[in-house]
């Protein structure tokens, strides 16, 4: 118990060290002197690329990290994910569908809402394709159909599109990234992302009632209905806010709770919240690792979200395999 | 604090899929006591606690707590009332026992205060004699020692009335005859008890009452010498069967075989 105290302030102070590495490094490191300098070069690689950039790691790490524990509570399910389970690719497909048909240019809100959107309906269609009690087996196996439905349509859609630049976009969306993002991307997904964790975290008892199945948390007086409209709307507004700015950036909301399990102990509502700081530092750490990888352009982060979390991914299935054949 | 409660089904009936699985049931159980519900496979009884804990909506007929429709109470409300282990120990994650233990206080997140809810936990695991455990992580433990554990998170709720399903399965006798010294001893508490169970002898043994389903019907209630007759036992589970002596105020059976013709 003495060590679990220490976890939730090392997290944040994981977090705060790489978010100032996340400031200061990429092709011009920044010095500590770049406010008293009059370098105004400085000043704007700060300001509008920087700064934006390391807010947007900790909302959308934390956003994904909240979103995958909440998840794998609800389900009952360690391999749960948003982007497993293909509702991070819904998210990106509503976005691109409202690019597609020029809603997008109406007012700044309509993309996230429409990724927010898309997310819901994966949450809607995972619940009616998996339920609740889902074997490991069905769970994965609706993730990989709601992603090839997602994916495709994405495809699509913008191939359809008179864009020269169509298959540059595709990648864009599937495989996220938190470069080129500006503050007012930050100024219209944190809100909501914010009512989204909340009402996450209103579902806690919820989920560690269903520690005990779902007849024992009926049985201490959860409504379970009522925890499923939360969480589906929770999800879907964080899942949906995050992948309308980033793309989607899977493997986040898998690999944290798991991290953090051993730690502080398997009840779902404790890991909520320090998954979210974990998944902020994870994010944050990937964003910086894609600036110092050499070559040309930059890698996109979600190549390397997923070249760390689907080996990881592999690997959970590997230990699971007995529950799932 | 005694505890003067009623629990009462009236023309309860339970159909699912054309099914009728119970049949205009009429019962009255009264705290203080231990009620076994007895029956062979598929007679109701887990339909029957279903209903009594709130879990399942009769299709015909109501279940009163307290003169109060147990359907017109809040969740939380009929969750702090009714406590009920149900049949199947599903436990999703390895939690420690303290941790699980303290499942059971949900219904009291908003009614008791941090250390009232702690004290109401450790007083069940000692209850269950798990406090040695409380650090351990629960899939870590044998099946007896999780049975006594999911006991305890059941007693934390310190609820008026404890409802179980078949909560004597996989334990060897020991550990059923101290899971069921326990549940006596809560209703010699005040507690209400009803259970469901196969084992004649050890209904005996728990049990003031007796009540046996067949066919989602009552067809025997009373005493457990009194609703166990060998007619009775004959005609529900096809078998030939007596009661014996009584030994230590602790009625004996005596199981023959199955009924021949």
């Amino acid at each position: 118990m003495t060590t679990r105290r220490w976890i939730m302030p090392s997290l944040l102070t994981l977090v705060l060290l790489l978010a100032i590495a996340s400031i200061v490094v990429g092709r011009i490191v920044l010095g500590w002197n770049v406010w008293l300098d009059q370098d105004a070069i400085g000043r704007t690689i700060l300001l509008e690329l920087r700064l934006p950039r390391a807010l947007l790691g900790i909302v959308i790490g934390g956003a994904l990290g909240l979103s995958g524990a909440a998840l794998q509570g609800y389900l009952r399910n360690p391999l749960a994910d948003p982007g497993t389970l293909g509702v991070s690719s819904m998210a990106a497909f509503g976005a691109v569908l409202s690019i597609f048909f020029g809603f997008a240019d109406l007012h700044p809100w309509i993309l996230p809402l429409s990724g927010v959107g898309g997310a819901i309906a994966g949450m809607a269609a995972l619940f009616l394709l998996a339920g609740m009690a889902a074997s490991a087996l069905t769970l994965v196996l609706s993730g990989v159909i709601l992603s090839a439905i997602a994916v495709a349509g994405i495809a699509l859609v913008l191939s359809l599109s008179p864009s020269p630049w169509a298959a540059g976009e595709i990648v864009r969306w599937l495989l996220g990234a938190l470069a080129d993002r500006s503050l007012d991307d930050l100024i219209i997904s944190t809100p909501l992302i914010v009512i989204g964790a909340a009402l996450i975290l209103t579902s806690r008892q919820a989920l560690d009632a269903l520690t005990l199945g779902e007849i024992g948390a009926r049985s201490l007086g959860i409504d379970l209905g009522r925890a499923q409209w939360l969480l589906a709307g929770g999800v879907g507004l964080v899942v949906g806010a995050s992948v309308a700015v980033s793309g989607i950036i899977g493997f986040v909301g898998l690999v944290v709770p798991h991290l953090l399990r051993p730690l502080l102990g398997a009840k779902p509502s404790s890991l909520l919240v320090p998954s979210a700081a974990g998944g902020a530092a994870l994010v944050l750490a990937g964003d910086v690792v894609v600036r110092l990888l050499p070559g040309g352009s930059e890698v996109q982060l979600g190549v390397v979200m997923s070249l760390i979390g689907a080996p990881f991914f592999f690997a959970l299935l590997y230990s699971m395999r007995r529950q799932v054949t | 604090m005694k505890i003067d409660s009623r629990l009462r089904a009236v023309e309860l009936t339970f159909e699912r899929g054309g099914r009728r699985i119970l049949d205009s049931i009429a019962v009255q159980f009264a705290s203080g006591s231990v009620t076994a519900v007895l029956g062979p496979n598929g007679a109701g009884k887990s339909t029957l606690l279903g209903c009594m804990v709130g879990l399942l909506r009769p299709s015909h007929g109501a279940v009163d707590l307290d003169e109060t429709p147990l359907v017109s109470l809040a969740a939380d409300e009929r969750a702090r009332r009714i406590a009920f282990l149900p049949q199947i120990a599903e436990i999703s994650w390895p939690v420690d026992v303290a941790t699980l233990v303290a499942l059971g206080r949900i219904p009291f997140r908003h009614r008791a205060s941090d250390a009232e809810n702690e004290a109401a936990v450790r007083r069940a695991m000692q209850a269950t004699r798990t406090t040695q455990w409380s650090q351990r992580t629960v899939t870590s433990l044998s099946g007896g020692e999780r049975a006594r554990v999911l006991l305890a998170r059941v007693l934390a709720g310190e609820s008026d009335w404890i409802l179980a399903d078949e909560p004597f399965v996989g334990l060897d006798p020991a550990h059923q005859f101290e899971a069921a010294d326990l549940l006596r001893s809560l209703a010699t508490q005040g507690h209400g008890v009803v259970l469901t169970i196969h084992d004649l002898a050890l209904a005996a043994r728990i049990a003031d009452r007796v009540v046996v389903l067949h066919h989602g019907r009552i067809v025997a209630d009373g005493t457990p010498e009194a609703a166990l007759t060998p007619p009775t036992l004959r005609e529900v589970y096809g078998i030939d069967a007596q009661w014996v002596a009584r030994e230590r105020g602790t009625p004996l059976i005596a199981i023959h075989g199955r009924h021949a013709g």
